[in-house]
């Protein structure tokens, strides 16, 4: 099999939750070696319980949330309460391109593991901090998760029905973050090729969400105006919303931006009458009039099978798409003959679905090897083969709860 | 105008135009500005709308060359999309244009034309990278397909951005921000939580789902940018934007797969107390996975004799209970302002924060303190303020080249310069509609 493009590439993380370990997860599907520190003493809350369901895992290996975002990954396990530890912890840094965190602002440089410490070790290091708010100002310590990210970013505020409170968000939020993450690190990497040098990322996961809005903050800047929840409405262009179908929770997205599309719509809503209905002359004629289109369209859905309006649509040209849910990707013929979802092997939780990575590259292929690694699965070959500690040296740290 | 702040003296820098740069101590790259990581690398763009544009917006703010390949006369779509000052559209006012296109050179080009096509291949014989959206087949059908270019330029990496990607059932479908955002699942789950399964999904607020997919092809482009560092060789890549969405809610996306569970914007049973709640003037989001997050809340709202009922006792009985609790949890809320509720929150290290509106973060104290907004200069649009970046590299800083370009902005420079054109031969093309 053809090598991942950042083959040669090393990094430790020392990370939890999602957008720490997916963004070394993307760069692991690329091909980089992600060796990850964990430990018993404080377990990543993704190996016990999966935030999106409330299962809880009994154990450490068990967790199906942890293995989608771990894929390729080894795992070591070190007590960093213990100073032996935090000097196993540097020599790991050590042999590494990056490194990346996403503890509490100040945890890191407070345990001897900052970005000026192991820069005294390995002078190229690319080190990223991701973190709620970012290492400096008055917010640099405020905690957070996914929803307040959406929260503080301001994609929340305006995601929602126009009546109603602002739309709550989970996981994508997170790997959003962690998306950003990982361009920065590449950024780095690239960097470093160039000129040997490494650097210090500073990355907050509020204003990876904050970019994904620049318009609307300009709209802030330019207008005053603080644009709010718009359901599934576009801009000036008509019909643009999401339509019931037959079936239990089945809908579809219909969006018509030029008079060609809303003609093909007319037919084939056979409705011809309505391309020349002056209500739905221009496309400002039928932004004006979205409430009356929103009936007519709606009506002509809700009797028909979603999957079905989606081929005669776009057989039409018209953008439409059936709106998917979990078991509606999984059961979707294209997203199956893309090949998005992978059955992975996984020693303790069985056979595993997980997400594929979402590009294909021609000549060096993102791919997924193996599950996510069990806890400290990698104790031996880490700190063994990689750092050249004799077996009965590790097993004595192993009982002085240094690894751990 | 520079702004030091923090240990690593991170560097913000305005407009190059009104200020002196003191970059004694940074490195400098060819055209003695401050280096950075992408300087060199020449990028050419021939997308529209939002994602590829984005994608290339990312890689331009860290020193790309990026030139953005327009058709004549109407431009890029975006040029026609809000925001527009007073809501009056011109081509050069759109703000979603100059947010994603700062940094730019542009030119108009048909690349339909046969002048065009060979302009096209000129500029792509000396690019690193094309990021190209058209529908699948249609570069190929030009003449510019990734195997035309590859015989002229083996380093050349192509991403192409697609709805559906370049192969399988929905190729050739056509997908709006909107049908992408319901294609992924991610739309199915939003609003949460919806008051009742009858109201519809809605997609993700503003234009997020034509960034994310963007933002998600970066991360591949770079990849590639590093490898053809290794090998010289580029490569092509397809990324379909239905994945881009797809891979970043890859949690969620597998329940039904693994668990037979089907998530809903309605919510489930296994939910925490929390979430989005009303206070005094706005709404805040509070999530407590963690004991001692729990105990910080009870300890804000002032240990209320409720919170020692068994109900309250882990988190099992809270979620068993999470209607309930919310109803106690709005009590109190709906009588404390978003700020109060957020500082004294934070102050216990409770995770909880306002829902931000694009005012909240334009007058946000962090923010500002970390330099998030730069203030440029743009011929039409006067100086004004935009978001730079959510990274701070210690070695390649945000900084502001150019604006976004005015349409056809770049073509003297480009054709008369770089690729020799002469000015009678430029007035020629022109009259063809070839620039």
């Amino acid at each position: 099999m053809k090598p991942g493009p950042l083959e040669g590439v090393r990094l430790t993380e020392f990370t939890s939750a999602w957008a720490g370990p997916y963004a070394t997860c993307l760069l692991g599907f690329l091909g980089a070696e992600i060796i990850k520190v964990e430990s018993r003493m404080r377990l990543d809350h993704s190996r016990n319980l999966s935030f999106s369901t409330g299962k809880q895992f009994s154990g450490p290996d068990e967790s199906e949330v942890f293995n989608n975002l771990n894929l390729n990954k080894k795992s070591i396990t070190l007590n960093l309460k213990e100073p032996r530890a935090i000097e196993l912890a540097k020599k790991v840094a050590g042999v590494s391109d990056v490194v990346m965190e996403n503890m509490r602002p100040g945890v890191m440089p407070r345990l001897g593991l900052g970005y000026e410490a192991l820069r005294e070790i390995k002078p190229d290091l690319i080190y990223l901090s991701s973190s709620a708010c970012g290492q400096e100002g008055p917010e640099r310590e405020y905690v957070g998760y996914a929803p307040t990210f959406a929260a503080l970013g301001g994609v929340s505020y305006i995601t929602g029905y126009e009546d109603w409170p602002p739309s709550n968000f989970m996981g994508a939020i997170d790997l959003r973050s962690a998306t950003t993450a990982a361009a920065s690190m590449l950024t780095a990497l690239v960097q470093k090729q160039r000129t040997g040098r490494g650097q210090y990322i500073d990355m907050a996961s509020q204003e990876s969400i904050a970019v994904l809005i620049g318009d609307v903050m300009l709209d802030y800047v330019m207008n005053q105006r603080v644009q709010t929840r718009k359901g599934n409405k576009g801009y000036r262009i008509a019909p643009h919303n999401c339509y019931r179908c037959s079936g239990e929770d089945k809908w579809i997205s219909i969006a018509v931006a030029t008079d060609q599309e809303w003609e093909g719509l007319c037919r084939t809503m056979d409705r011809p009458d309505l391309i020349m209905d002056k209500r739905f002359a221009g496309s400002d004629d039928r932004y004006n009039n979205q409430a009356d289109l929103d009936r007519i369209v709606s009506e002509w859905t809700r009797d028909k099978e979603s999957y079905a309006l989606m081929t005669l649509l776009q057989t039409a040209g018209v953008a439409a798409a059936s709106t998917l849910s979990s078991e509606g990707l999984f059961k979707d013929p294209h997203v199956r003959d893309r090949g998005v979802f992978l059955e992975v092997e996984h020693p303790v939780i069985g056979n595993d679905w997980v997400i594929a990575p979402p590009w294909r590259l021609s000549e060096t292929p993102a791919q997924i090897n193996r599950h996510a690694p069990l806890l400290g699965e990698h104790n031996e070959h880490v700190f063994g083969e990689l750092l050249g500690m004799s077996p009965e040296e590790i097993k004595t740290l192993e009982q002085e709860k240094v690894i751990y | 105008m520079k702004t030091f702040y923090g240990r690593f003296s991170y560097k913000v820098y305005k407009n190059m135009e009104d200020e002196t740069i003191n970059t004694s101590e940074v490195n400098k790259n060819t055209k003695g500005l401050p280096e950075r990581a992408l300087d060199g690398v020449k990028i050419l763009e021939y997308c529209s709308l939002v994602s590829g544009p984005y994608c290339t917006k990312i890689m331009a703010d860290l020193g790309a060359e990026v030139i953005k390949i327009e058709p004549p006369v109407d431009g890029d779509p975006a040029r026609r999309m809000p925001p527009f000052p007073e809501d009056k559209p011109h081509r050069e006012k759109s703000g979603l244009f100059f947010y994603l296109n700062t940094n730019k050179q542009g030119i108009t080009l048909d690349p339909e034309t046969p002048e065009g096509k060979q302009i096209f291949l000129n500029l792509a014989k000396e690019a690193d990278i094309l990021v190209e959206d058209l529908p699948p087949g249609d570069m190929e059908r030009m003449g510019l397909g990734y195997d035309d270019l590859r015989t002229i330029n083996k380093g050349l990496i192509v991403m192409s951005i697609t709805p559906f990607g370049l192969t399988g059932p929905y190729r050739d479908y056509k997908g709006r921000a909107l049908n992408m955002s319901h294609a992924s699942g991610q739309a199915f789950l939003l609003p949460l939580l919806s008051p009742h399964a009858n109201r519809p999904p809605v997609k993700v607020g503003g234009n997020t789902s034509d960034y994310d997919p963007g933002l998600v092809a970066v991360v591949a482009v770079l990849a590639a940018l590093y490898w053809k560092g290794i090998s010289g060789r580029g490569q092509h890549i397809d990324m379909s934007k239905q994945e881009a969405l797809i891979s970043m809610q890859r949690v969620e996306s597998v329940t039904y797969a693994n668990d037979q569970i089907v998530m809903t914007r309605t919510g489930n049973k296994t939910r925490m107390p929390g979430g989005v709640l009303p206070c005094r003037d706005g709404h805040i989001v509070i999530i407590t996975p963690e004991e001692h997050q729990w105990n910080a809340l009870m300890t804000l709202i002032g240990n209320p004799a409720w919170s020692k009922e068994p109900w309250c006792r882990d988190r099992e009985a809270r979620s068993e209970h999470a209607d309930a609790i919310n109803k106690l949890l709005i009590e109190w809320t709906t009588h404390h302002t978003k700020e109060e509720i957020f500082r004294k929150g934070q102050a216990l290290s409770c995770p909880v924060s306002p829902s931000k509106s694009a005012e909240d973060l334009m007058n946000s104290e962090q923010l500002k303190h970390r330099g998030f907004f730069a203030e440029v200069t743009h011929p039409f649009l006067g100086p004004l303020k935009m978001p730079t970046s959510a990274s701070r590299f210690s070695e390649s800083p945000w900084l502001f080249e150019r604006p976004a370009p005015l349409l056809g902005e770049a073509n003297e420079e480009i054709y008369g310069e770089r690729l020799g054109y002469k000015k009678e031969e430029l007035e020629i093309l022109k009259t063809k509609g070839v620039i």
